[in-house]
C-alpha cells in the first residue's frame, strides 16, 4: 500500500509472511548418502494460493437456485468472494438486496446499477433508491464438486 | 505518535456482516452459557438494554423492545478479529494487539504524513475487506490515543470515526472531557479513591503533583500520569511472542456442591489449557486451581480459594497437569459451599524444547508421543473424541447457545447462502 505525502515521498510497507521459516528435515540425518530426491523437493500446489489473492477480504458462500446458470455458477456450488476488489461493470457480484443475499451480474451504466442474471427465465433487477441495496463482494471463482 | 484503532461493537457487527439484516437494528450478544448480555449495538444500548443483564430477568423486553438476541459466536469473532489485526499490521510494523477488537499502532517516523488521510484509509480499508466498522484515536502516547479513540467514538458522525490529539490545546480539551473512570487503567476503586479527592476529570489527575501520585498510588499510576501528559511512559508491548500465562475459567450455568462434579470440570479446564500450552510449543511450571461460590448470593455460604501447584520440570502433558489440578481441588474444596465458578491457570511459561533438563525428572517421557497422538486425533475428529477417563463422556457440559449463528467463516457447511 502506498501513502502520498506533500513532499512527493511514497511509503511502502513491508508485506508479511507468516512463512515458518526453516523446513523440518523428516527424512533424518545419516552419515551416508543423502537422498538425492531432497535437493529437487518444491511446494505442493496450493488451491488457497492460486484461488485468494487477498485472504483477510475473501469469503466464501454457497449457490442457491439457477439464476447464474449462464455463467456456470450452478446450485450448491461454491464461490471465493474478495470484499477488496471494487465493483464495476460487469464483474459478478454477491449482494445484499432487500433483506436477502443474492449473486448477479453487475450492469452499471451512468447513475444506474442494474442486477443481470444469466438466465433468460428470471428478470434483471433495477436497483432503485426503494431497495435496501449493498455491494457484499465480488465473485473471484467458483468451485464445483463434478 | 500512537493510533488505537478499536472495533464498534465487535461482537455485534462480526454478526452484521453476515446478516446484514441486523443492520440497524438492536442487537444483544450472550456470554458463554447464554448468561447474560456482553456486547450490543449502539440501538440496544439506547432502548436502555444494561451491560451484563442476565437474560433471564430481560427476556421479556427484549421481545418487546426488538431486540435480536444472539449466543456469543467465538470462532467467527476469532476470525474476524485475526482479518482485522493482519490488516493493521499492513499500516504499522509496530503493533501490539491488545484485545480481540483492538490494537495499538505505532507510528514511528510518520512526522510528514497526514495523519487524518492515514486513518481515514485504515478505516475505509477495514470496512471494506471485513464489514468490520472501527474508530481511531491518534495522539503522542498510548493513554492518549484511547482518549482520542473514545471522544472518536462517542459522536461518529461528527468526528467520522476518526480523532487526533496534535496540539496542546486539543490535549487539555480532551482531558477536561474524559471523566477520571473512564480513562485506561482507572478501575473502579482507583476512581472512588480519585474522585474523594476531588479529581473528576482526566485533567485533573494530570494537575497533581508527580511526586504525590508517586507517593500515594504506584510505579503504575505515575506512568498513567505521565502519559497523559504527553510524555511516552507506557510502551508498546510486544505480543508477537507466546503468551505468559494461560487460563480457562468459567462459571457454571448452576451451582455445584459435590466434589465429583468439581473435580471433572477442573479436569476438563486443564485439559484445555495443556491442549493450549502445546499448540503453541510451551510447557509450564506453575498451575493455580481457583474455586469460588456465587457472590451475588448474599444470603448464601461464600467460599473464594486458590491452589498453586509447582512443577519441578515443565510440563504440556494433560495427564500431568490434569492429576495435579484434580489433587489440588482435593485439598480447597469445602463440603456445603455452593461453587458457581472454576478455573486452572498456567503460568510459569517456557519454550517446550528450551529448558534445563532434570537428572530426576518425574514425568514419564511416554508422554510427549501419547499427547502428539491425541491431539492430532482430536484435531481430525474435531468434538474432543479422546478424554480423560475422569472427564464427563457424555458431554452433558455442552455450552448452552440456543441461538447461536452459524460459524460463517470456519465451517464449509455454514457459508452464506447467495440466490
Amino acid at each position: 500500500m502506498t501513502v502520498e505525502t506533500p513532499k512527493n515521498l511514497t511509503f511502502f510497507t513491508p508485506e508479511f509472511s507468516k512463512n515458518e521459516g526453516t523446513i523440518f528435515i523428516d527424512t533424518g540425518i545419516s552419515a551416508g548418502f543423502p537422498s538425492p530426491a531432497d535437493d529437487f523437493r518444491e511446494t505442493r500446489i496450493s488451491l488457497d494460493d492460486e484461488l485468494i489473492s487477498n485472504r483477510e477480504a475473501t469469503f466464501f458462500a454457497k449457490v442457491s437456485g439457477q439464476s447464474m446458470i449462464g455463467a456456470g455458477l450452478d446450485d450448491k456450488d461454491l464461490l471465493v468472494i474478495d470484499r477488496s476488489i471494487e465493483p464495476t461493470n460487469n464483474k459478478i457480484a454477491v449482494c445484499f438486496l432487500d433483506g436477502e443475499f443474492t449473486v448477479k451480474r453487475l450492469r452499471v451504466q451512468g447513475e444506474e446499477v442494474w442486477l443481470q442474471p444469466e438466465n433468460p427465465n428470471y428478470p434483471i433487477i433495477k436497483i432503485t433508491e426503494d431497495n435496501n441495496f449493498v455491494i457484499w463482494g465480488i465473485v473471484t471463482s467458483v468451485i464445483k464438486k463434478v | 505518535m500512537f493510533a488505537l484503532v478499536d472495533c464498534n461493537n465487535f461482537y455485534a457487527s462480526c454478526e452484521r456482516v453476515f446478516n446484514p439484516n441486523l443492520q440497524g437494528k438492536p442487537v444483544a450478544i450472550l456470554s458463554n452459557n447464554d448468561g447474560c448480555v456482553i456486547s450490543m449495538s449502539d440501538e440496544a444500548k439506547k432502548i436502555g438494554l444494561p451491560f451484563g443483564a442476565p437474560i433471564f430477568k430481560w427476556e421479556e423486553f427484549c421481545k418487546q423492545q426488538n431486540i435480536s438476541v444472539l449466543s456469543s459466536n467465538y470462532p467467527l469473532y476469532g476470525d474476524m478479529s485475526e482479518r482485522v489485526m493482519k490488516i493493521l499490521a499492513q499500516f504499522s510494523p509496530d503493533i501490539e494487539v491488545y484485545s480481540v477488537d483492538e490494537s495499538f499502532l505505532e507510528l514511528k517516523g510518520f512526522d510528514n504524513i497526514n495523519l487524518e488521510a492515514y486513518a481515514t484509509k485504515i478505516r475505509s480499508r477495514i470496512l471494506q475487506w471485513t464489514g468490520i466498522p472501527v474508530c481511531v484515536g491518534i495522539a503522542p502516547t498510548k493513554a492518549l490515543s484511547k482518549v482520542a479513540n473514545k471522544i472518536a467514538r462517542s459522536n461518529i458522525k461528527q468526528s467520522k470515526g476518526i480523532c487526533i490529539i496534535d496540539s496542546e490545546e486539543k490535549r487539555v480539551l480532551a482531558l477536561k472531557w474524559t471523566k477520571i473512570g473512564k480513562v485506561w487503567g482507572i478501575g473502579r476503586r482507583l476512581k472512588t479513591r480519585l474522585e474523594t479527592k476531588g479529581i473528576i476529570t482526566a485533567f485533573d489527575f494530570t494537575q497533581l503533583a508527580s511526586s504525590l501520585v508517586l507517593k500515594e498510588f504506584s510505579i503504575v499510576e505515575w506512568r498513567l500520569q505521565k502519559d497523559l501528559q504527553g510524555i511516552s511512559k507506557i510502551l508498546l508491548e510486544d505480543t508477537t511472542s507466546s503468551k505468559k500465562m494461560i487460563a480457562t475459567t468459567r462459571s457454571f450455568e448452576r451451582t455445584f456442591s459435590n466434589i465429583h462434579d468439581i473435580k471433572e470440570r477442573v479436569s476438563t479446564f486443564a485439559t484445555s489449557c495443556a491442549e493450549k500450552l502445546r499448540k503453541q510449543n510451551s510447557s509450564c511450571y506453575m498451575l493455580i486451581v481457583m474455586l469460588r461460590s456465587d457472590r451475588h448470593k448474599k444470603d448464601e455460604a461464600q467460599h473464594s480459594v486458590s491452589k498453586t501447584v509447582v512443577f519441578s520440570n515443565p510440563t504440556n502433558s494433560t495427564l500431568t497437569l490434569s492429576s495435579a489440578a484434580v489433587k489440588a481441588v482435593s485439598t480447597i474444596f469445602k463440603s456445603g459451599i455452593k461453587y458457581k465458578r472454576a478455573g486452572v491457570i498456567v503460568t510459569g511459561i517456557v519454550a517446550e524444547d528450551n529448558y534445563q533438563l532434570d537428572l530426576f525428572s518425574t514425568e514419564n517421557p511416554k508422554h510427549k508421543p501419547l499427547m502428539q497422538a491425541i491431539d492430532k486425533l482430536n484435531r481430525t475428529f474435531k468434538a474432543d473424541k479422546i478424554k480423560l477417563a475422569n472427564q464427563d463422556l457424555k458431554r452433558t457440559w455442552k455450552m448452552r447457545q440456543e441461538r447461536l449463528s452459524p460459524k460463517y467463516t470456519t465451517n464449509i457447511n455454514d457459508v452464506i447462502t447467495v440466490k
